[in-house]
């Protein structure tokens, strides 16, 4: 124990005039059970009040707090320093727009994919207040709430080589959000529907296989699986179209 | 300096927030959200264990109904809270959960057949019916005499976020994040919207609204140990506070839970009591038995940690490099169950502790955990002091959790009082219509440039932020948390009294440009150090122990002198809080008794006094 870890931090503040892109030197010494929430906190209290990054829940629930560590995106909050080397690299994620320093810009993404994948239930019935709820097999619920897992991090996306060529690339978390309805029989929602949606190269057939979103969620979402089922799905269903069933 | 406007501007984008806004645009309102960090990040998406409301569909919560659940949350509050709210709440948590249903969380549902689960680490069997299949299902909370509390697996809150931010995306209600409420503009009477600083610009924007609500969540963080999110600051009570018009309700009754894990005091699930974890002491063995036999580890929160903080005291804590903590111990439950049911735990376990919990003990202790105290408002959700203003959820006190909230109350109370007071808004917007002053709005965005100007230049003084954060954290730490007394309120009081002097003569070290972590905490680090303030005075005041208030030189309940609840206000220029106190709830319809937990000894109130206020439904 007791470390000095030296910290290499991306730093760039759009909002000051001066501000241009660099790498910052920190050097701070290694506590017991430290993670990089606790370092960084330490860092900013300590050393350089200026510095910019997100934390919310620091337990790895809300997803705020990914950047990519040396080398690889994940979140700062379940990282360890005990698991580093000496020298730890600290860079924002790519593909989102830059707020500052280790800060990106999630919200205004995540937002767009909710309105572009029609992330609700689509149903036609209406509640009744007074009547007893739907039944649903516990089983499917549990399937459901597996896909809804997701914390919206953004791991998976700046991680995605299609993503990081094309901006309109849907990515892994709108696919699984996607499957997310395709299992919930409470959404009316057609395969062909779903196939206005993603079946392009913006969505499910833009994707090269890669699977590094897979490799880097911090929830362990089933990405790959998803992925191989909307591509049969929605391959099927392009056939079907052709063939006019 | 950009401005926008809407009927309802909802400060708080949590389930709260946006069931609110949900409410008013359904009625073809115009709604703007404003949330500090992308609405499903907010505090909401942390709770694990669920939500209750009695459906009485499981076998275990057979015969539940209302009337029980109401009667659970009335004793639960130790007789604090305002017996018509709770009434409203219980009668309306069945509906809520089933339109949360229709919307699309994901319950968890009734399986038929034979089940084991666990209680006090034994093992039981029970039978879920036929007939109910596929119905919502619920798991035992503490405090509660049925099991009541509707979950998907132990995600709850993260899986009822998600729907009813998708509700909100269907609905097209403009939800802003990284937009921070600083101030109300407001001319004393009435509320007409907020300034608001840009995070990702640190530039200052004008909302102006008909209607305001306030649904920020707890302030937990002005606390050194709290299982909070960084955002439960503070923000929302302390805009509303400083009009020096609106009180804060019962700021003495803050809620400890008892497992946090040490060090980092991440919470882990009530569900691990519930569904048969045991707490252990230094010597492996169970304690809460002997304290509480009946309920054991499934009394309340404050109860049970009262007791975990008693037994340390009697040297029975476990030693380690940040302070003395127990142990609790779900080993037996079982690697299926622990992978599944309590999946969030495990993670936590490896993520923050490296340990194993199908292996091995976590380390645990009492941890700030929840505010009951809150900007109080009347039963629809009507802030005292200003027309126009509204909250709802933790931020309120609206008050149905008195003076301590059993578990799965919380997370029901944000859809179900955002329902109800998203209604009671669309009523007040219905017909309003309403005149914006500009003389107020200019006025109010040239104090707030000001006092970050003044924060920048140090022209106040060169008080360090963090450094005079931390001092409010730990007097409050040291005076007001789980047992608390005379002599130490009085210190804690006027320790507080210097950090205030302090707060006001604080500078920045940094540039304070754009989306600047410093200059936000500076802006409400004052009107926090005024929370603790109210915290600290209310409980030395407060000669009595109820729920989460224990005051060891007053054990005993005192109905007699304190069925009240405590109202914190600030004038304009005070440099302490002015209380004052109001009747818990217009009436009862169950009179004070014993919470059948906790033991403790109780002054009873006037017995002519309590049946004239007693009703009969």
């Amino acid at each position: 124990m007791s470390r000095n870890l030296e910290f290499e931090i991306f730093r760039y503040n759009p909002q000051e005039k001066d501000s241009v892109p660099h790498m910052q030197k920190f050097i701070l010494d290694e506590t017991v059970n430290m993670t990089l929430f606790i370092a960084l906190n330490r860092l900013r209290e300590e050393q350089d009040p200026g510095l910019i990054f997100d934390f919310c829940c620091r337990a790895g629930i809300c997803g705020a707090c990914a950047m990519v560590v040396n080398g690889r995106p994940r979140l700062a909050c379940q990282t360890k320093t005990k698991d580093l080397p000496d020298k730890i690299t600290l860079l924002p994620l790519p593909v989102f727009k830059l707020i500052g320093d280790l800060s990106v810009d999630t919200g205004v993404w995540f937002r767009e994919m909710y309105q572009s994948t029609e992330s609700w239930i689509h149903t036609k019935k209406v509640f009744d207040p007074k009547a007893q709820e739907e039944r649903m097999d516990n089983d499917v619920a549990e399937q459901i709430y597996e896909l809804e897992r997701c914390i919206e991090c953004g791991c998976c996306v700046s991680a995605c080589g299609t993503a990081r060529m094309r901006d309109d690339f849907l990515g892994a978390a709108a696919l699984n959000r996607i499957a997310r309805f395709v299992v919930d029989p409470r959404d009316q929602r057609s395969d062909k529907d779903y196939f206005e949606i993603i079946g392009n190269d913006e969505g499910i057939f833009g994707c090269m296989g890669l699977l590094a979103c897979e490799d880097v969620c911090p929830k362990n979402l089933p990405l790959q699986n998803q992925l191989g089922f909307l591509r049969r799905k929605m391959g099927i269903t392009a056939i079907k179209e052709i063939f006019g069933k | 300096m950009q401005t926008y406007y809407s009927d309802l501007l909802v400060i708080g984008a949590g389930l709260a927030g946006e069931r609110v806004a949900v409410e008013s645009a359904q009625k073809g309102f115009d709604v703007i959200c404003l949330s500090i960090v992308p609405a499903r990040r907010s505090h909401s998406s942390a709770a694990q264990g669920g939500m209750q409301a009695a459906l009485g569909n499981c076998a275990k919560g057979e015969g539940d109904n209302c009337d029980i659940h109401f009667g659970d949350t009335v004793r639960g509050s130790d007789w604090g809270c305002d017996q018509e709210v709770a009434r409203l709440f219980a009668d309306n948590a069945p509906i809520e959960m089933r339109r949360l249903a229709h919307w699309g969380v994901p319950w968890n549902r009734v399986v038929p057949g034979k089940s084991f689960y666990f209680k006090g680490g034994e093992k039981f069997e029970k039978v879920e019916k036929e007939e109910n299949e596929g119905l919502i299902t619920a798991r035992s909370f503490g405090g509660t005499a049925k099991w009541r509390t509707c979950y998907t697996s132990d995600g709850t809150g993260h899986a009822v976020m998600c729907t009813m931010d998708n509700r909100c995306a269907e609905l097209g209600i403009n939800v802003f994040d990284r937009k921070e409420a600083i101030s109300l503009i407001h001319d004393g009477d009435t509320c007409m919207g907020a300034v608001v600083r840009c995070l990702r610009t640190g530039e200052l924007e004008v909302y102006l609204s008909k209607a305001t609500a306030i649904c920020t969540g707890g302030f937990g963080r002005i606390y050194k140990a709290t299982t909070n999110a960084v955002i439960c600051d503070g923000g929302g009570h302390i805009i509303a506070h400083e009009t020096g018009v609106v009180p804060i309700g019962n700021p003495e009754s803050i809620q400890f839970h008892p497992t946090g894990i040490v060090p980092t005091d991440i919470l882990v699930t009530e569900g691990c009591r519930g569904d048969g974890g045991t707490l252990l002491d230094v010597n492996e063995e169970r304690f809460m038995n002997i304290y509480e036999p009946e309920k054991a580890e499934l009394a309340s929160r404050d109860v049970v940690s009262r007791w975990m903080t008693h037994h340390m005291r009697q040297g029975k804590g476990v030693k380690s490099a940040y302070g003395e903590h127990l142990w609790l111990d779900i080993r037996h439950l079982g690697d299926k169950h622990i992978s599944t049911k309590l999946r969030e735990v495990d993670e936590i376990c490896h993520h923050f502790l490296g340990i194993d919990p199908r292996k091995q003990l976590i380390p645990v202790r009492p941890t700030q955990h929840y505010t009951m105290a809150g900007i109080r408002t009347n039963k629809d959700g009507a802030v005292y002091g200003l027309k126009g203003l509204f909250s709802a959820g933790e931020a309120a006190c609206w008050d149905m959790h008195g003076f301590n909230r059993l578990g799965g109350n919380s997370l029901a109370e944000t859809v179900v009082a955002g329902g109800i007071i998203g209604g009671k808004i669309v009523e007040f917007l219905e017909g309003y219509e309403t005149r914006f002053k500009t003389s107020v709005v200019s006025e109010a965005v040239k104090k707030q440039q000001e006092r970050i100007d003044n924060l920048i230049s140090g022209r106040n003084g060169t008080e360090n932020v963090y450094a005079v954060r931390a001092e409010l954290q730990e007097a409050l730490m040291k005076g007001c948390f789980v047992f608390r007394n005379g002599p130490d309120l009085e210190e804690c009081v006027e320790t507080l009294k210097g950090v205030l002097e302090k707060s006001r003569k604080v500078g920045l070290v940094s540039s304070g440009a754009g989306a600047n972590f410093e200059l936000g905490s500076a802006l409400k680090l004052e009107g926090q150090v005024r929370l603790g303030l109210c915290i600290a005075t209310g409980a030395l005041n407060r000669t009595e122990s109820r729920g989460s208030h224990n005051r060891e030189d007053f054990p005993a309940r005192n109905d007699r002198d304190w069925l009240n609840r405590t109202l914190a206000y600030w004038p304009e220029g005070a440099d302490e809080p002015d209380l004052k106190y109001e009747e818990t709830t217009p009436y009862f319809e169950l009179p004070p008794g014993d919470r059948g937990y906790g033991g403790g000894s109780i002054i009873e109130a006037d017995k002519t006094e309590i049946e004239a206020k007693t009703i009969k439904r």
